[in-house]
């Protein structure tokens, strides 16, 4: 069956590199030739779709039926990817020939390559399909799997094998940037030639993927030697259940940027009058940056959850890796209102999200290249220069296109003032873009240091910290100020209105503290802490002004009462709100992020009945004892909390020796509230008294992050959903507009 | 009797000020610890501050703990013990660039681009404004029909957002 699934695939492969040649030809030829060769590359591509679709499904069946020791099975697997390169290559020369033509009989060849964007998505799919049926059916011939997963390994991990490795995190790109591509194909008729445009450009992302499959890191690659009869198994830290979505939602969020990337690209090629661009990417680039967002914090909190030194962020290169296109790409967000009401900022714009990519590019070339050391270094080698010449090649494309087409990029205003919206969005660009430099120069600063001096040296939190704290809490006022703002200009009146009361909140926060025993003079970290705490204020009272105003205009003119107007106004203007509502979302994570200053800790050994006391808190050790389980062995405590006299929970931090890779996981335990995390360690056993070590973290508000985000999801949730009442302007009788006089 | 009473006083003051002296040095000693703790990193590659890392078995960590509490005992200052754990274990170890030669350089980049780009906004702004608004020869006439309603539109989104 393995035979005929091979047949059927190689078959497809002739017919797609038939397809690829007919392509070419057509643009040699004369116009009959070129509607007939048109007619048949459409054909044999719809012939070689069917023949992938039969492979895929005898492959399907071969992986369960013959799996483990059959290394043609393997080889034949690997055919899948090369014929997605090769239909890959196909959609993007035939598409590019269409393109170039611009003929009305080249609108065939268009489709074909349409056509053949969807076939690869097909293929991508069926080789990862492939890859998890592997993983699942214990197939330790590929490597793979040998490497990266074992026997009793359990079942929603087996998922979380197709990203835990190099080979297949670049497989699970390949397949995202594929569905990604697939949604855009499926919705060309919105805007074909744009849309062909961006599918080009995504068209030739895919093929550097796909030669990276074929060429540096095979997925399939066979073991080679005696069959082994259990895999290595999965990093320790990956066995976490967060790891299972983690991954895919940050890779949502990297791949995702690709979409307003070729938009960009391809409207900046093309030429493409007006803002319409904006327009198509506005969702999918809040979709994209919702992911990002999520995976960034899923990380944040698997870190927390798993890696076990009390804090969600280490200012990791990986971390900073996936945290400066997330700066960028909210840049974006924030700038594109400029282009989309104004006609302004255009080239930044462009450049903005040129720049978003090709950092989503370049985190992946950290995460992967080992050029940086990191606790993420689960999947280095040395693809590093395949990523160094991608991102060359997107920077020369990307400035040759400039350069030729930027007055196509003249903004249509100037800026009228500096206290307005513009100015605003102006400064919050500046921050975030001097956030992403910062976050960059740090993380390479290492490398720099080598070069420069021979020899590395460390750049950890303390640098981040000691930077980045005071441009975050000046994006935190300009998240108070902005959106208060008035386009063009904003009277001296008008911010004395909005930020009187909402001032004088935050002023009265800060004394309240002040008066509670908030010492901001004694160390920096407090003093910041302050300011984050009553600036947070700031934010969430021009927000709520903001809902209120609006709401009572409505409740004036529908009689309704102010919360359901809140929510009419919302549902009238779900992009403004939502965004109100995910920086509600911000502050609620900074004020998490505040309480940092206060952490305590504190380690002690603790043999039955011993008693540890931290904060409010006081740990009495009930036992610790040791378990063996198929997957792994553990040591674990059992630790008691009581608050005053009242035992309040059981908590089991625990330490995990996994069998299959041979190495230690911790598993804290942690009491979570509102007000503060209780936070244990397992650390390990005294040598001597064989009595466990455990460290106690209290983190104040740390649950506040969570909740912050969850609130970020939801405005972001908000923003994308349609608005209920399109804003219309009603059109009365002509009048006679009196002549004015412009002053300066 | 009243005298034996307050030397007796006397003295437990003492030495309960004493008492208050050596235990605040004793805090004073574990805030320098975990002060200079917290300026090194662990060199088991595992990323992590010296205090941080809770590795079992890890071949760095206790020894340098036990290297930084002796260097704290002989009563070295904090650049000594510093140096010290440079010369060993090379500049990795510490966790920030130190302000000197080169790598001051990592400490000034940053607030040095937020000067030039504020700067640049504000002087892009102040450009922009005091651009004159190119006006027609014989003042403005009135508009209407197309450029009326082209007006309308973007007022409306001078207004939505």
């Amino acid at each position: 069956m393995a035979e005929i699934g091979s047949f059927a695939l190689l078959s497809a492969l002739a017919l797609s590199v038939y397809c690829f040649l007919a392509g070419l030809l057509a643009l040699v030829l004369p116009r009959f030739q070129t509607v007939w060769l048109g007619k048949i590359t459409w054909r044999t591509a719809v012939a070689g779709f069917a023949l992938v679709l039969l492979a895929g499904f005898l492959f399907i069946i071969s992986a369960f039926v013959f799996h483990n020791n059959n290394p043609y099975l393997s080889l034949t697997y690997q055919c899948t990817l090369v014929l997605a390169l090769a239909l890959c290559a196909c959609s993007f020369a035939i598409w590019v020939i269409a393109l170039l033509r611009s003929r009305q009989a080249d609108a065939r060849l268009g489709e074909t390559a349409r056509r053949a964007g969807i076939a690869t998505f097909a293929l991508v799919f069926l080789a990862a399909l492939v890859l998890v049926i592997c993983a699942f059916s214990d197939d330790f011939s590929i490597a793979y799997i040998f490497h990266h997963s074992n026997r009793d390994l359990p079942i929603p991990y087996k998922f979380a094998v197709l990203w835990s490795g190099q080979e297949g995190s670049l497989l699970f790109w390949s397949l995202l940037l594929g569905a990604y591509g697939l949604v855009l194909r499926l919705r060309h008729k919105t805007d074909v030639r744009l849309f062909a445009h961006a599918s080009v450009i995504i068209a030739a992302v895919q093929i550097f993927f796909l030669l990276l499959l074929n060429f540096a890191a095979h997925p399939f690659a066979i073991m080679q030697g005696a069959l082994p009869a259990d895999g290595n198994g999965l990093n320790p830290l990956l066995q976490y259940p967060e790891m299972v979505i983690h991954p895919p939602m940050l890779y949502l969020g990297y791949v995702g940027f690709t979409v307003p990337f070729a938009f960009a690209l391809g409207a900046l090629i093309m030429k493409y009058p007006g803002e319409k661009w904006i327009h198509i990417t506005r969702r999918w680039t809040m979709v994209t940056w919702g992911f990002l967002t999520c995976g960034v914090f899923l990380g944040a909190h698997w870190a927390y959850s798993v890696l076990g030194w009390g804090g969600y962020w280490g200012w990791d290169p990986v971390e900073n890796a996936s945290f400066m296109p997330w700066l960028t790409g909210t840049a974006f967000l924030h700038s594109v209102m400029m282009q989309e009401k104004r006609g302004m900022l255009k080239t930044w714009n462009m450049w903005l999200i040129f720049t978003t990519f090709g950092l989503s590019i370049f985190g992946t070339f950290l995460t992967r290249s080992g050029v940086v050391s990191s606790v993420h270094a689960f999947a280095q080698s040395s693809i590093g220069t395949w990523f160094v010449v991608f991102l060359i090649v997107i920077f020369a494309v990307c400035l040759v296109f400039y350069i030729l087409n930027r007055s196509e990029l003249r903004s249509e205003h100037k800026l009228e003032s500096l206290v307005s919206r513009e100015s605003s969005f102006l400064f919050n660009n500046l921050l975030f873009v001097i956030a992403c430099f910062t976050v960059l120069w740090g993380t390479l600063f290492p490398i720099l240091s080598e070069w420069v001096q021979n020899h590395k040296i460390t750049v950890g939190p303390p640098f981040f910290n000691r930077v980045m704290i005071p441009l975050a809490l000046l994006i935190l006022l300009l998240t108070a100020v902005g959106p208060l703002l008035a386009w063009r200009k904003t009277s001296l009146a008008s911010l004395k209105r909005n930020f009187l009361w909402p001032s004088l909140g935050a002023l009265a926060t800060g004394v309240v503290l002040v008066a509670l025993g908030f010492r901001p003079w004694k160390d920096i970290s407090y003093l910041y802490s302050l300011v984050t705490i009553m600036l947070s204020v700031l934010v969430a009272l021009t927000v709520i002004s903001e809902f209120v105003r609006g709401g009572r205009v409505i409740a004036q003119k529908t009689g309704q009462g102010l919360f359901a107007s809140m929510v009419h106004l919302t549902h009238r203007n779900t992009r403004r709100y939502g965004g109100y509502i995910v920086h509600f979302g911000v502050i609620v994570i900074m004020i998490g992020f505040a309480g940092a200053a206060f952490n305590q800790d504190k380690e002690q050994e603790m043999g039955f009945g011993d008693k540890m006391a931290i904060g409010p808190y006081t740990l009495v050790c009930q036992s610790y004892t040791q378990e063996d389980k198929p997957n792994y062995g553990s040591e674990w405590a059992i630790i008691n909390v009581f608050k005053g006299d009242k035992q309040i929970t059981t908590l089991y931090p625990e330490r995990r020796f996994y069998k299959a890779s041979q190495q230690t996981s911790t598993m804290p335990s942690v009491h979570s509230t509102m007000k503060e995390d209780l936070y244990l360690v397992y650390e390990g056993q005294n040598n001597d008294t064989g009595r466990p070590i455990i460290k106690a973290h209290l983190n104040p508000l740390v649950m506040w992050i969570w909740v912050g985000v969850w609130i970020m999801i939801m405005g972001t949730i908000v923003a994308l959903i349609p608005n209920a009442v399109p804003v219309r302007v009603t059109a009365p009788a002509r009048v006679q507009v009196a002549p004015v006089s412009v002053g300066d | 009797m009243r005298r034996m009473s307050n030397l007796r006083r006397t003295v437990s003051a003492g030495v309960l000020c004493l008492f208050v002296i050596v235990l605040m040095g004793a805090s004073d000693e574990d805030a320098r610890f975990s002060q200079l703790g917290h300026k090194l990193m662990c060199v088991c590659s595992c990323n992590q501050v010296l205090l941080e890392c809770n590795h079992v078995g890890c071949p760095y960590s206790d020894r340098m703990r036990g290297e930084l509490a002796a260097s704290m005992e002989r009563g070295d200052s904090d650049d000594l013990v510093l140096q010290s754990f440079v010369q060993k274990y090379g500049p990795t170890v510490l966790i920030a660039p130190t302000t000197k030669g080169f790598n001051r350089l990592a400490w000034i980049m940053p607030y040095l681009a937020l000067v030039l780009g504020l700067t640049t906004v504000v002087l892009i702004v102040r450009a922009w404004k005091m651009r004159p608004l190119a006006m027609p020869a014989g003042g403005i006439a009135p508009i209407s029909g197309a450029e009326l309603d082209h007006f309308r539109e973007q007022a409306r989104k001078d207004t939505e957002v």
